[in-house]
């Protein structure tokens, strides 16, 4: 099978076979071209070359219906569950045949039926942006599995799972699968859950099959060596001893509350000093977006206080540049950038108007803003066309690293960093990860809110868990285990 | 004056409540038009012109055929059409379904101010009323009851919206489309062909909301008969937090503060007539700001709408 996106080739002459009853993982980097090939076998692309066969018989999947009717159901990455209704509601949604009225008494009762022969069960009346993330995981599996699919595809399934949840979600499939009631694609970057759960994997780079068979017969460094190819991935993040120093970041009895007016943060307290990471972890959801928008002045916290350096703190402009609060926030295209801006303004959002980038005072000199941008696209390795290139035209890991130079260029107190990792490859991850231990190791105070257990372990000096708004858990590095943290993360009780 | 002296403050009252209902009708005509268009993920602004054009239309027919129930369904059609456009426009790539409503509600009215010219003059049959106040011998409350049959099935009508929205497949469909485009495409509905039909069934009702303002009240067709009630509708639609039912209290709501400066002026009461006619419309803003916040998103906003992204 052969994709193209203008001269970019997304998937190159792919074929995999999937034994029925069996779980098979589709291994790569982000960009490698799984969710292409998926995209491709649900009918929303059409591949320019190849074909599909489904139990023998050739298929020109047009659209996601027609897959459906072929028996192929994909949970997706990001929910496509409609979060005004009711979990019953969104169960029968996907039936290809509703009937005019719907009869919601018997159809309660087929669900109740079904809900029984299922090993978890949902309260049928909830509002589904009422649950949590690993709850609205099970409803799109539940619900795939309530409309009789045979096929089921599963995006990085436990991106938004604890990892008790994960287990128990993959083992499920896994069981599943096992006494052929369904077979089972899971597309996935984490080794971990090829190695613990597939049968058989298959290997993508850049659009191409690298590899694969079955699962007990590879080796992890060979899997790794595959995913990533010759590539060299730069050093890893080394800690240096810092002294304990004062506090830099001082959250107290900090409350936030969401676009529901809802309560996202409910009273937290937290010290980072000087020198020091800070881990949050916690799954997506539990007010984590709301407490950095807080910080990086997107949303007026509802009571409590912040303090940097000891003096109160109020998230604007000139404050921030004098106290020398910086800011990498989660999908940085959205928080952090304007897109149709050029790499050079958006490198120079924090100091346009300071007098060095300047004519006359009020007159931005687009010279100066050049000179510096090209400066800092070369110390920082930033991939772009040029300083005038719009910063969209950038890749994940470039954006990612325009933000960093810009946020990290100078003397930095305090700096909050939210998934600062998360969809870019190997090498731009452990670029990163070194960046932000070097910037503790210069003296700066991190906070670093992650959705990445691994992250965490590996730069963070203590870990805090955060759940349903509160910090639930605490522990240093050096007694950090991830069942316990795992477990705090599912529910502090 | 009589009787009318006899009533005092309980005059003004009838006739606000007896305006309210007569007034109403075409709020709450836009209005279920409007929640069912944005509850499939769009704005339609453009029904202002698509009332004025009902009203137009339905007036036409109605003087033509000596049909005024013709003209209803007419002015219905037209409507239907409108949508159609608005609806087509919108599922162009990058159009923004604000902005075409604005050329929509332009086109609309200007059209029927140009086509309606010939029928300023004529005396079209009007829609008939039950008189329920009969057993009163106050005419005012005989008055304030005559009851015109589209407000009855406005008011039958918003349950049952609101009951199909709930337990039809359409309605299902239209919130599906509305909340989560990306929902919908994985289940493979056409979200286009959802928001035709939604904008379509709302600009229908938005026609037949038109046709009671010349089949009924004022009743006549001039190029002064909507002063803004398709605009303040969608306003509506946002205090009524997108439920048909709570359309129809809002409707009465603002049907009744366009009523208060008449009801004023009928037991003697006439300065500041003007001001009281700009009831309505400080209520719109009043509601707008009472209902807003800067902190959180408005509940029950379908999520696909342009105002909730």
């Amino acid at each position: 099978m052969t994709k193209h996106f203008g001269p970019l080739v997304a998937l190159d002459n792919v074929s995999i076979r999937f034994e029925p009853g069996s779980l098979h993982a589709i291994l790569g980097e982000n960009g490698a071209g799984k969710s292409t090939l998926v995209k491709c076998m649900m009918g929303y692309y059409r591949p320019d070359a190849g074909d599909i066969f489904v139990s023998g018989e050739k298929h020109a999947i047009n659209n996601p219906r027609h897959a459906h009717q072929l028996g192929l159901g994909m949970v997706y990455q990001h929910f496509t569950l409609v979060p005004s209704m009711t979990v019953a509601e969104n169960l029968i949604l996907g039936e290809a045949q509703l009937p005019p009225i719907i009869p919601w008494e018997a159809e309660r009762e087929r669900i109740e039926e079904f809900q029984r022969t299922m090993p978890f069960k949902l309260d049928l009346d909830r509002p589904v942006a009422s649950l949590a993330a690993g709850e609205k995981q099970k409803l799109e599996i539940l619900k795939q599995l309530f409309l009789g699919r045979r096929v089921l595809i599963l995006d990085e399934p436990t991106t938004v799972l604890t990892p008790a949840e994960a287990d128990q979600i993959l083992g499920l499939m896994r069981g599943m699968a096992g006494n052929q009631q369904l077979t089972v694609i899971l597309i996935t970057h984490k080794l971990r859950e090829v190695l613990d759960f597939a049968g058989d994997v298959t290997v993508l780079r850049a659009g191409r099959r690298v590899g694969g068979g079955a699962a007990k017969d590879l080796a992890s460094e060979e899997l790794v060596r595959m995913m990533i190819g010759a590539g060299k991935i730069a050093r890893a993040a080394t800690r240096v001893e810092t002294p304990t120093n004062a506090a830099y970041l001082d959250l107290r009895d900090l409350t936030v509350e969401n676009d529901n007016g809802l309560m996202a943060v409910r009273g937290v307290s937290l010290q980072v000093r000087a020198g020091e990471i800070v881990g949050v972890a916690g799954v997506s959801g539990n007010g984590q977006r709301e407490l950095v928008e807080a910080l990086a002045g997107q949303r007026q916290p509802a009571s409590g206080e912040m303090f940097v350096r000891g003096a109160v703190y109020s998230p604007r402009r000139g404050e921030m540049r004098q106290r020398k609060v910086f800011l990498l926030p989660e999908e940085p295209l959205r928080n952090a950038c304007v897109g149709v801006m050029s790499v050079a303004e958006n490198l120079a959002f924090r100091n346009f108007d300071e007098p060095r980038n300047t004519r006359y005072r009020w007159l931005i000199s687009r010279r100066a803003i050049r000179g510096q941008a090209l400066d800092l696209i070369d110390r920082y390795g930033i991939k772009a066309q040029g300083a005038e290139a719009r910063l969209e035209t950038l890749s994940g890991g470039n954006v990612q690293r325009t933000v960093l130079a810009r946020e990290l260029c100078e003397e930095v107190s305090v700096l909050v960093a939210q998934n600062p990792c998360s969809g870019l490859d190997f090498a731009a991850v452990a670029e990163i990860r070194s960046q932000l231990m070097d910037a503790r190791n210069r003296g700066a105070a991190v906070l670093l809110i992650s959705e990445d257990l691994d992250e965490l372990l590996e730069l963070a000096d203590r870990i805090v868990v955060m759940f349903e708004g509160k910090f639930v858990y605490e522990t240093p590095r050096d007694q950090a285990d991830v069942q316990t943290i795992g477990r705090y993360m599912a529910s502090p009780t | 004056m009589g009787a009318a002296t006899d009533l005092g403050w309980w005059g003004v009252l009838i006739a606000v409540v007896g305006g309210a209902i007569r007034v109403s009708t075409p709020y709450l005509f836009v209005s279920l038009g409007e929640t069912l268009t944005e509850k499939s993920g769009r704005v339609n602004l453009g029904l202002e012109g698509t009332l004025v054009m009902g009203a137009m239309s339905g007036y036409g027919i109605s003087y033509v055929t000596g049909s005024p129930w013709l003209g209803v369904l007419v002015a219905g059609l037209t409507g239907t059409l409108l949508g159609l456009l608005h609806a087509a426009v919108c599922n162009l790539p990058r159009v923004n379904d604000i902005a075409v409503g604005i050329a929509l509600f332009l086109f609309g009215t200007g059209l029927a101010f140009y086509l309606g010219k010939p029928l300023i003059e004529p005396v079209a049959p009007r829609l008939p009323h039950l008189p329920l106040g009969a057993w009163s011998d106050y005419p005012q409350i005989r008055v304030a009851l005559e009851i015109n049959a589209l407000f009855i099935i406005g008011l039958i009508l918003a349950p049952v919206l609101r009951w199909g929205l709930r337990n039809t497949k359409w309605g299902i469909m239209l919130r599906t489309v509305g909340d989560s485009s990306d929902a919908a495409k994985a289940l493979g509905y056409s979200v286009n062909f959802v928001r035709i039909m939604g904008t379509m069934a709302g600009g229908f009702l938005a026609g037949v909301g038109g046709s009671f303002l010349s089949l009924y009240y004022p009743g006549s067709w001039n190029e002064a008969l909507s002063s803004g009630q398709g605009l303040m509708a969608v306003t509506l639609v946002i205090f009524a937090r997108w439920n048909p039912v709570y359309c129809f209290y809002t409707s009465l709501l603002f049907g009744g503060a366009t009523a208060l400066g008449p009801a004023l002026q009928s037991v003697g009461i006439t300065a500041n007539y003007y001001l009281y006619g700009a009831a309505p419309y400080v209520l719109t803003l009043g509601l707008l700001i009472s209902s807003s916040s800067t902190r959180h998103r408005l509940v029950g906003a379908p999520s696909e709408l342009t105002i909730s992204k």
